[in-house]
């Protein structure tokens, strides 16, 4: 095989255009590198490099402006044996930045080629992220504004294995392409050429020039040893290797028998910390460990340790349907935070409710039944309020039992907890319902 | 029966996993986040893949090049992120590439309220490509539904080759529920199918009456062309009217005319009522509440819940509507759905019912309406 070009899609770009000829030199680099068709997938942004896909007859994939990093990334990661290569102009390069940036973090094995040639050919020459301030483009004064960006400063900074600056005209490029694909890691490329339907209409630029202009760029310095590392895909194969598969979700038998039939629904307020989520998942646990449907909703703020903390649980002995609360039998109150939640609908609660509240706690005026639990006095940490609450409901048999609540701990901790968790939860109980 | 307890969120990972899904890439945002959390407990230990992208675009890109290579490819977001995907989403619709979209819709507009659920988005969903082609929108009513309908969106996407939206909301999403995990009724799984290796690829090539291209795999023995850009058959771009045409007609059509084939919806009817209330997704569970509310009294209402929003089933809610002199729609929007049922029933009396406060419209409300219009 001696050119990977496609017979059916000869190339055409505008006279003179640099692409072309960093086109046959990519070409050129992929014959010498013995890489057939099929190994290679050619992966082309927005513009005039996106014409790269169809010129060449391998795998092709053309997507959406700035995107291209995103597809290649898809595919090496489904397909790591491939050959990726991308193509984008200095457009897509700015549109595209974020994915840049982050495929250099990666150093996922793909191979970024920028075609750079200072300016959006394709919409009628507007400025790009490399446009020089003194340029003259499609876009005004506006490109006197921005400064251009080195991109391959940036790529070292972000952790790229392998960077490079070429001129479309080197003699080198070939060479310079092949060292590029080869590379173990994600290499970018940045081509400097010319764009003769646009940007050299009105600035001066010649293959002399762009060589002159890249022999005065920053050296890059020793990048390389410092973002030296493995590959991405491998590593990623190589960390999932080491990770044991999730069991199957718990199925729960009923084992209990629930105090009461029909549907209950108990609302917890409490504030951060004091592990209400925790105590309403344990209450839907007891639950399912009698047969009963449960649901659960909660409330809470971004901030962690800090704020309110609702948890809203409903067990009931047939399919759930709304999961609203609208009438809690039960009502758990043991911080202000959550209680302000809900001032509402405590006012509303009616005398068979039951509110089991922490002593110091104002609540609203309500006609419910206040059991009032001093779990400062026995010593009790807050952390533990609102399972020993449910330790204080399940006494009484009122939505749940002790022999669901133990089963509910067996199902949530392991061992050692679940005894720790018991021997408290058992010595709290006796001690409040003496 | 033993009853399992988890979240709508993980329920849709484990949907995924049954229904062979092993690429996963998402990008944090509540409600959505515990599916991205579930998927990367479950894919990579059993080989499959799951990222987290540096944003939105970059999430559902790494899918659609997975997908292309033949992975089953799922991202889960909220309306800010659904924003960011709609130029992707677009490529997916135009180039045929098969992938699940779980939008777990919270309150919006813009950035809205994260932990408040809402039913926003079911317009835009449906509306947010450019060119106003159709999809698949599936509506999850509870955890049941979060499992079995992933399930059925992979295998749409597999046998339509397009994006499958799972419209979600927060108040099913992040609500732990119990599942009986042995008594559902899953769909046998289906993959999308692969491409005959005697005859010449065409990539977007349909053979006969089949409006679906068949598929090969970018990276395999034979070449692949995927391309964003007006194409043929065979994957170039093309400016050729009559090609366009064609391709647009089928791009159109092969949803459209599939509809009855995924008409997903369930009913509870009530003998002598003379009301259909209409529902979908979290709304339509105070909807069942309501209409058992009032089984026994006077005036009575049946419920239809649709499951599969769009492409709109037309055929299913003329039939069901049929019978009944008025409809009630309730959904957690200002007005949303409710129009699809108005240009479908023009000869009905439709009373409806919107909110859209961060709170779930309750039974009594929707009995209201039944009750009072």
């Amino acid at each position: 095989m001696d050119s990977l070009l496609n017979g059916s899609r000869p190339p055409v770009f505008c006279p003179g255009c640099s692409h072309d000829q960093v086109l046959h030199a990519l070409d050129q680099a992929l014959v010498a590198m013995g890489l057939s068709a099929e190994e290679v997938v050619m992966v082309s942004d927005i513009g005039c490099s996106g014409l790269f896909d169809t010129f060449f007859n391998t795998h092709a994939f053309h997507g959406l402006h700035g995107r291209a990093l995103t597809y290649a990334t898809g595919i090496k990661m489904a397909r790591p044996d491939l050959k990726v290569i991308v193509t984008m102009g200095d457009g897509g390069l700015g549109i595209g930045g974020a994915h840049v940036l982050s495929t250099c973090r990666k150093n996922i094995d793909l191979t970024l080629l920028v075609l750079n040639n200072f300016n959006y050919g394709m919409t009628g020459g507007q400025c790009s992220s490399t446009t020089p301030q003194d340029a003259q483009v499609g876009s005004g004064f506006l490109n006197r504004l921005e400064k251009p960006m080195d991109i391959c400063q940036v790529a070292a900074a972000a952790g790229a294995g392998y960077v490079s600056r070429l001129s479309t005209y080197d003699k080198g490029i070939v060479e310079g392409l092949k060292e590029a694909i080869a590379f173990d890691g994600f290499s970018l490329l940045d081509i400097w050429g010319l764009c003769p339907g646009r940007y050299t209409r009105r600035n001066k630029l010649t293959p002399r020039s762009i060589e002159a202009d890249l022999a005065i760029l920053p050296d890059l310095g020793d990048y390389r040893t410092r973002n030296a590392r493995e590959e991405y895909g491998r590593a990623y194969r190589q960390e999932a290797a080491r990770l044991q598969p999730v069991s199957k979700p718990a199925r729960i038998e009923a084992t209990c028998t629930p105090p009461q039939a029909g549907r209950s629904e108990v609302v917890v307020l409490g504030s951060a910390g004091q592990r209400i989520i925790t105590a309403g998942e344990l209450l839907c646990l007891a639950g399912a460990s009698a047969g009963c449907h449960t649901a659960q909703k909660s409330d809470y703020p971004i901030t962690v340790m800090r704020g309110h903390s609702v948890t809203e649980i409903i067990l009931s002995d047939v399919e759930i349907e709304y999961t609203g609360i609208e009438n809690p039998s039960v009502v758990i109150a043991l911080a202000p935070e959550g209680v302000s939640r809900r001032k509402k609908m405590i006012a509303a609660l009616p005398p068979e409710a039951w509110v089991i509240k922490a002593s110091g706690i104002d609540l609203p005026p309500s006609a419910a039944t206040i059991i009032e639990v001093d779990f400062k006095a026995e010593k009790i940490k807050s952390q533990d309020w609102a399972l020993v609450s449910l330790a204080v409901l399940a006494k009484q048999n009122r939505v749940l039992n002790m022999d669901m609540l133990k089963a509910a701990l067996q199902l949530r901790f392991r061992k050692a907890e679940y005894e720790t968790a018991l021997a408290m939860v058992e010595k709290a109980v006796e001690s409040l319902c003496r | 029966m033993a009853l399992t307890l988890m979240e709508g969120n993980e329920a849709i990972g484990w949907g995924a996993v049954a229904a062979g899904c092993n690429f996963f890439a998402g990008y944090p945002i509540t409600p959505a986040t515990t599916i991205y959390n579930t998927m990367l407990k479950l894919l990579p230990p059993q080989g499959g893949v799951c990222l987290q992208g540096e944003d939105e675009i970059a999430s559902i890109g790494f899918c659609l090049g997975a997908a292309m290579s033949g992975m089953k490819t799922m991202t889960a977001t909220s309306g800010p992120g659904i924003s960011l995907y709609s130029e992707q989403i677009s490529f997916a619709i135009g180039s045929e590439i098969p992938i699940v979209i779980v939008d777990v819709q919270r309150l919006g507009p813009s950035t809205g309220s994260a932990t408040k659920g809402a039913d926003g988005d079911i317009q835009f969903l449906q509306w947010g490509n450019s060119g106003g082609f159709p999809v698949i929108v599936l509506a999850p009513v509870d955890i049941r539904d979060c499992f079995v309908l992933t399930v059925h969106a992979f295998n749409l996407a597999e046998q339509y080759r397009c994006p499958v939206f799972l419209a979600a909301n927060k108040e099913v999403s992040m609500t732990r529920e119990t599942i009986d995990l042995d008594r559902l009724n899953l769909p046998p799984v289906m993959d999308r199918k692969t491409a005959d290796a005697a005859q010449p690829f065409m990539p977007f090539g349909v053979k006969n009456d089949s409006l679906v291209p068949d598929f090969l795999p970018i990276g395999g023995g034979r070449l692949v062309r995927q391309t964003s850009s007006t194409h043929g058959p065979d994957g170039y771009i093309t400016t050729d009217p009559g090609q366009i045409a064609d391709m647009q007609k089928r791009l159109d059509d092969k949803l459209k005319k599939s509809v009855p084939a995924f008409t997903y919806y369930d009913e509870y009817l009530v003998p002598d009522a003379d009301t259909l209330v209409i529902a979908y997704g979290v709304t339509a569970r105070a909807a069942m509440t309501a209409v058992k509310n009032l089984q026994s009294g006077t005036p009575k209402a049946s419920l239809l819940i649709l499951k599969t929003l769009w492409p709109v089933p037309e055929q299913l809610i003329r039939e069901k509507a049929a019978a009944y002199k008025r409809v009630v729609m309730a959904e957690m929007n200002l007005g949303q759905y409710v129009r699809e049922i108005q240009r479908l029933l023009p000869d009905k009396k439709i009373d409806f019912l919107g909110q859209m406060n961060g709170e779930l419209i309750k039974p009594g409300q929707i009995q209201e309406v039944i009750i009072h219009g």
